[in-house]
């Protein structure tokens, strides 16, 4: 390694400032701080609480994401292999086809390694185009402006790869990722400076823009020509009974194992994201616990409510919990420190907001089957306004006890 | 129950300046700061409050085609002198409002300011009350219409002054700042209520 470091030290001086080259700095920086601490120092006093930069709290949310990514993979392998051999199709053509062969893995069903490479074949093209073009946005901004390039979109980019089917045509994900890093943060100065979740609204622009490709039932399962329905729109369309009609049960959804967007399906892994956010301390607990109790007391107020036009009124919450994107939106999407309320008072309202929001359009929106993407941008909105309101209250409460 | 939904139908889902994009001069001007948003969010409701139903009555009893059967001439349609009789009643109740809060309610007064004069010339005013005309409202519908849409203008306009204020601390490039990055924070935000599009009541 220390090659690399005497190359990195050799470049330095022709990169910073009055080098020759110095528009490539950040590019240099980037680079650089990925292998190696910086070497500035602090030249006052200083008072450290903890040691947490920007760097380890994003470098934290891309683990949480990991085991997402994992349970993602086998899933949308699963049931591609378990709809070809529904289809008794035996291997599969194109470049996956071959990259199976050549490891001689397969597409059985009940192999976990034939399960996990067959769906990483879909996911790893999705995230190396989307980190590929959005890191190419990030460079060429922080170079034009004079910033550095920041880990933020190290999040941004693995949240947009689990979010998306895992049929989504390449293309569209490079438009996607683009119009969410330029018009959703970039334009307003990079990371921390932005008032949406960059990762939510590239994948609301792709929805608006382009239904066919991510919404429907043709797109969740990764073979041509095969449909399967997604457990929401069962559910929209005939209720619980429906989801158990149609063989959903509570332990499959909760594993994961039902069609989706990649790393939205299995709660358990989750989970395992959130015990990380939260002992980490990365995430807000009273954002998660908002979101939670949100939706909980909409969906129990629908299922008293009821109707008899409309199925969806009588799924009770831990169906909610469990299918569609509720619980990826909780734990990676609405807990963005950026775009939710700071006050602490701020972030459970902002977060009761987002679980109301996201019932309510499940429930009485016909145009919409999932929620929680729309659910998270609306309350963003409202984040600001919320904090003001907190922080007003709290000055005139202040100001009571002073007279 | 029709009262609710047509309620909730113009605050969230034909949110006058979110999904029409009505009102959008004073909608980009007026909304740096939170505090004067809401004192602007409050005059609006109260004029879309007075001005439409009271355009309602002129329309139902004077204009419609037909509307003036109980004055003896049935075969009567006034209906293309509608714009101006809008804008006149409108610049008129604008003003006796004004000078009636002047005189009895002088707190009310100063802090709604300028702002009642300047949304005599709002195009979200002007535009509820054709809505109203087109969608034919009876009179108690006008009422709810009227002030549910300016509760609907003055929520967007709050929000957006709330981003504005926390945009404050970003970094926009030099050529954006001001109206561009403005109009590029309502485009995001009508994003966000698209979630509302779509829903029947």
């Amino acid at each position: 390694m220390s090659f690399l470091k005497r190359t990195l030290d050799n470049i330095r001086p022709h990169v910073t400032n009055g080098g020759k080259h110095e528009r490539w700095y950040a590019f240099f920086e980037a680079v650089d701080t990925l292998f190696y601490s910086p070497p500035d120092v602090n030249k006052g006093k200083t008072h450290v609480r903890d040691g947490v930069d920007l760097k380890r709290v994003m470098i934290f949310v891309w683990i949480a994401a990991l085991p997402c990514v994992i349970m993602g993979c086998i899933n949308v392998g699963m049931q591609a292999n378990e709809a070809l051999q529904a289809m008794s199709i035996n291997e599969i053509q194109g470049w996956r086809g071959q990259l199976l062969g050549m490891f001689g893995i397969g597409v059985n069903p009940d192999s976990l390694i034939a399960n996990f490479f067959h769906g990483f074949w879909y996911w790893f093209p999705i995230y190396v185009v989307t980190f590929a073009v959005g890191i190419f946005w990030e460079i060429l901004f922080c170079s034009i402006r004079g910033h550095e390039v920041s880990e933020g979109f190290f999040v941004t980019s693995i949240l947009f790869s689990l979010i998306v089917p895992p049929t989504i045509p390449l293309w569209q994900v490079a438009v996607g990722i683009s119009f969410g890093v330029v018009l959703g943060k970039e334009v307003f100065g990079g990371t921390g400076m932005n008032f949406l979740n960059p990762a939510l609204t590239a994948r609301a622009f792709l929805y608006f823009a382009y239904p066919a490709q991510i919404s429907g039932d043709a797109v969740w399962v990764a073979v041509d020509g095969y449909t399967s329905a997604t457990a929401l729109s069962v559910a929209a369309a005939s209720g619980v009974e429906g989801l158990q009609a149609a063989g959903f049960t509570i332990k499959e959804t909760v594993f994961g194992a039902i069609p989706g967007s990649i790393g939205e399906t299995s709660l358990i892994a989750i989970g395992i994201g959130a015990i990380f956010l939260l002992y980490t301390q990365v995430a807000s607990w009273r954002i998660m616990l908002g979101v939670l109790l949100g939706m909980i007391a909409t969906s129990l107020l629908f299922n008293l409510v009821g109707s008899d036009t409309n199925p969806m009124f009588g799924v009770p919450w831990y169906w909610h919990l469990t299918i569609g994107g509720f619980a990826f939106g909780m734990v990676y999407m609405a807990t963005d420190p950026v775009s939710a309320s700071m006050t602490d008072m701020g972030r459970f309202v902002y977060g009761l907001l987002i679980g109301l929001m996201t019932v309510l359009i499940r429930v009485v929106n016909p145009a919409f089957p999932e929620g929680i993407m729309l659910a998270i941008l609306f309350a963003n909105l409202f984040a600001p306004l919320i904090d003001w309101a907190v922080v007003q209250s709290n000055m005139r409460r202040r100001g009571k006890r002073y007279v | 129950m029709d009262l609710v939904s047509l309620a909730v139908k113009s605050v969230f889902i034909e949110n006058l300046a979110l999904s029409f994009f009505l009102g959008m001069c004073t909608f980009l001007a007026v909304s740096k700061n939170i505090s004067t948003a809401i004192g602007l969010g409050v005059a609006v409701i109260v004029v879309q409050g007075i001005t439409i139903p009271a355009n309602n009555l002129i329309y139902q009893l004077l204009l419609k085609d037909g509307a003036l059967a109980w004055a003896g001439l049935p075969n009567v349609d006034l209906s293309f002198l509608g714009l101006l009789s809008y804008i006149g009643v409108i610049a008129a109740i604008v003003q006796i409002l004004e000078m009636f809060l002047d005189r009895f309610v002088p707190v009310l007064h100063s802090a709604l300011g300028i702002f009642l004069p300047l949304i005599t010339v709002n195009c979200a005013i002007l535009g509820g009350t054709l809505f109203m005309v087109e969608r034919d409202y009876g009179f108690t519908q006008s009422v709810v219409y009227g002030a549910s849409s300016g509760f609907g203008w003055a929520l967007a306009i709050v929000a957006l002054a709330g981003i504005r204020e926390k945009l404050k601390y970003s970094d926009v490039p030099d050529g954006l700042q001001g109206l561009g990055i403005a109009f590029i924070t309502v485009g995001l935000m009508s994003l966000g209520f698209m979630a509302f599009s779509g829903i029947k009541l």
